[in-house]
């Protein structure tokens, strides 16, 4: 072999290498965060957990079901908030708007919020719901959740609808259907399942959020119902555990966490698997 | 929709004047009802920026531009004496190392799943990755804490500090001592956070070079390592260039995953292995307890966090968007 060429394979052999390692090294984090969290969660998964409220200082006994109740609570009512709002304006964007200067700019200004630091819109609604209200409270919690989910539904509301043929459209309104039904008898029909998926990765994304909960809904150590006054819920009861000096709260926290993790990777794969059904048909 | 079909149903089959007009109007409210929500985004951002500028305005009128270069954070001090330079130092360095390490990992991974990968193993290796960045950002934090912390102030960090100790430049980077909440532990936090990132818009762009050209450059007898080199990379650079902006935009802004780590130091230390802030960290951890001057002064750091995040994914997005024109043509 001419040695030119051979320093050549010599290179290449080498980067393939450091591709391969640099595959391994992302995976393995994966799985060191997935093998510690089932490690350390897994011990104090019991039954107390969904039964008995966070503990006072101090106490070895005590579970997390205020928290659980309240992150279901702000979660769903940010995602029941925001994925309306979020759907409609993906729809303006892909059924209405499809030439339109106002479109490109909200898409460019939506892509920009779909990354925007999530402290920020805590602090947002901080300014614009805690303050007037004179009080945390769990539904500013869940008015910045849905702030946070109308990125997310909204561009993939948008790319789904635009991936529906036009045909179909055409054809309905040849029929003599109007617009409006076209979209919500043709357009949504044949884009459920993608819709649903934007739905789904909106909850995962939400669901963990702890930076925009820290000062709208703050937390609680009772159980509340009251969307009035501030609500436990676990990213930020895991926050304040993980920080604690308690080894019975630390316990806790990894338990929550798993919780956590679990919920949210359950949600993504869901979303991964409707989604590819859709591209399979 | 329910309410649409009775409208249709009451008017009768032959009534087609009240027929033709109910469907004006459901046209009509449907098209207002998507017009508005669309609106109400630009509504979000436009308060999201008043709101701040509302926010910091009394920490802007007290400390005008001197805040961007005091180091000094005193909050209780009598008056308080804030500055923004450590958390803006702890931001942007940590940041810094992030992407110094993520890039080149990242598009590793890229490369790896695009043209050395076996196709079963594609998927599999590319959910993983994607599912890192599902993980929420404070079992990154916790995780750091507990486990990543510890681990490095006991192996990594006394190895760098032992190897690079009186080395000029190099050692005042590299200073002991080893501590489980640093610069360097958040930066590597956020290196894992942003992965995925990189690596899945890489993917995304690398497959829009057209096969032939990659063919072309096989069939003259480039290696691997070549075609991705002088082929692949300069084709996708613009979407290379926004996706690792997009990452960047997020290591600015992640907060829950750095906040336990980072040990909350406004003092700027020149070794990454001492603590530090981020201005994401700040806040996270004093707002809850702030008022007055305090409140104000973590509300603008806020606002310049959202000012240097808005121009980063904004360029971002202006790029991507090139690459997209690119390969609509």
């Amino acid at each position: 072999m001419n040695p030119i060429y051979a320093r050549r394979r010599r290179k290449d052999i080498v980067i393939r290498g450091l591709c391969i390692g640099a595959a391994a090294f992302g995976v393995t984090w994966l799985a060191l965060i997935l093998i510690t969290l089932l490690y350390n969660g897994l011990a104090g998964l019991n039954l107390q957990i969904f039964t008995e409220n966070t503990p006072p200082p101090g106490s070895n006994e005590g579970g997390l079901l205020n928290a659980i109740v309240g992150s279901l609570i702000m979660t769903v009512l940010g995602v029941g908030i925001g994925a309306p709002l979020g759907l409609f304006a993906g729809t303006y964007l892909a059924e209405y708007g499809r030439n339109d200067k106002l479109t490109s700019v909200i898409r460019f200004i939506n892509d920009i919020l779909l990354s925007a630091p999530s402290i920020i819109i805590g602090l947002f609604i901080y300014g614009a719901v805690v303050v007037p209200m004179r009080g945390f409270s769990a539904i500013a919690g869940s008015l910045a959740l849905a702030v946070i989910v109308i990125p997310v539904v909204l561009r993939t509301t948008e790319d789904m609808l635009l991936l529906v043929p036009n045909a179909l459209r055409e054809a309905a309104s040849a029929l003599g259907l109007p617009r409006s039904l076209v979209i919500k008898r043709i357009a949504y029909r044949a884009a459920r399942s993608g819709l649903i998926t934007g739905v789904l990765l909106a909850t995962a994304r939400v669901a963990g959020e702890t930076a925009p909960l820290l000062f709208t809904a703050l937390s609680n150590q009772f159980f509340s119902l009251s969307l009035n006054k501030t609500m436990a819920n676990l990213p930020v009861t895991i926050n304040n555990f993980v920080q604690s000096p308690y080894a019975y709260w630390k316990q806790l926290a990894w338990s929550g966490a798993l919780l956590i993790t679990l919920t949210v990777l359950a949600l993504n794969i869901g979303a991964r698997i409707l989604g590819a059904e859709r591209t399979a048909k | 929709m329910a309410v649409q079909s009775d409208v249709i149903d009451d008017a009768g089959p032959y009534d087609r004047a009240k027929a033709l007009s109910a469907f004006k109007l459901g046209d009509l409210t449907f098209y207002w009802i998507t017009r508005l929500s669309a609106i109400s985004v630009l509504l979000i951002l436009g308060g999201i920026i008043v709101s701040l500028i509302v926010g910091a305005f009394p920490a802007m009128k007290e400390y005008g531009f001197s805040f961007l270069w005091t180091q000094r954070w005193a909050p209780s001090a009598d008056p308080p004496v804030l500055g923004a330079l450590g958390p803006m130092y702890g931001t942007l360095v940590t940041s810094f190392i992030a992407m110094l390490i993520a890039i080149p990992v990242g598009l590793g991974i890229a490369i790896f799943l695009t043209e050395l990968c076996p196709q079963w193993l594609r998927r599999p290796i590319g959910m993983a990755v994607e599912l890192l960045a599902g993980i929420p950002s404070i079992i990154y934090g916790m995780w750091g804490f507990f486990v990543l912390g510890p681990f490095l102030a006991n192996t990594f960090q006394p190895f760098m500090i032992r190897i690079f100790d009186g080395v000029p430049v190099l050692g005042a980077i590299f200073a002991g001592p080893p501590s489980y909440l640093s610069l360097f532990n958040a930066a590597l936090i956020l290196a894992i956070m942003v992965l995925p990132f990189i690596t899945s818009i890489s993917v995304d762009v690398f497959k829009t070079v057209p096969p032939v050209l990659k063919e072309a450059a096989y069939g003259v007898g480039c290696t691997t390592w070549e075609v991705v080199r002088s082929v692949v990379i300069p084709y996708t650079r613009v979407g290379i260039i926004g996706g690792v902006m997009l990452a960047l935009g997020r290591a600015l802004g992640e907060t829950m995953a750095v906040t336990f780590i980072i040990g909350n130091s406004f003092r700027i230390s020149s070794s990454i292995f001492a603590p530090g802030t981020t201005i994401s960290a700040a806040i996270a951890s004093e707002f809850a307890e702030s008022d007055g001057l305090h409140q104000s002064g973590l509300i603008l750091l806020g606002l310049l966090l959202f000012v240097l995040t808005f121009f980063v994914l904004a360029g971002a997005r202006l790029m991507l968007l090139r690459l997209e024109k690119k390969a609509g043509k």
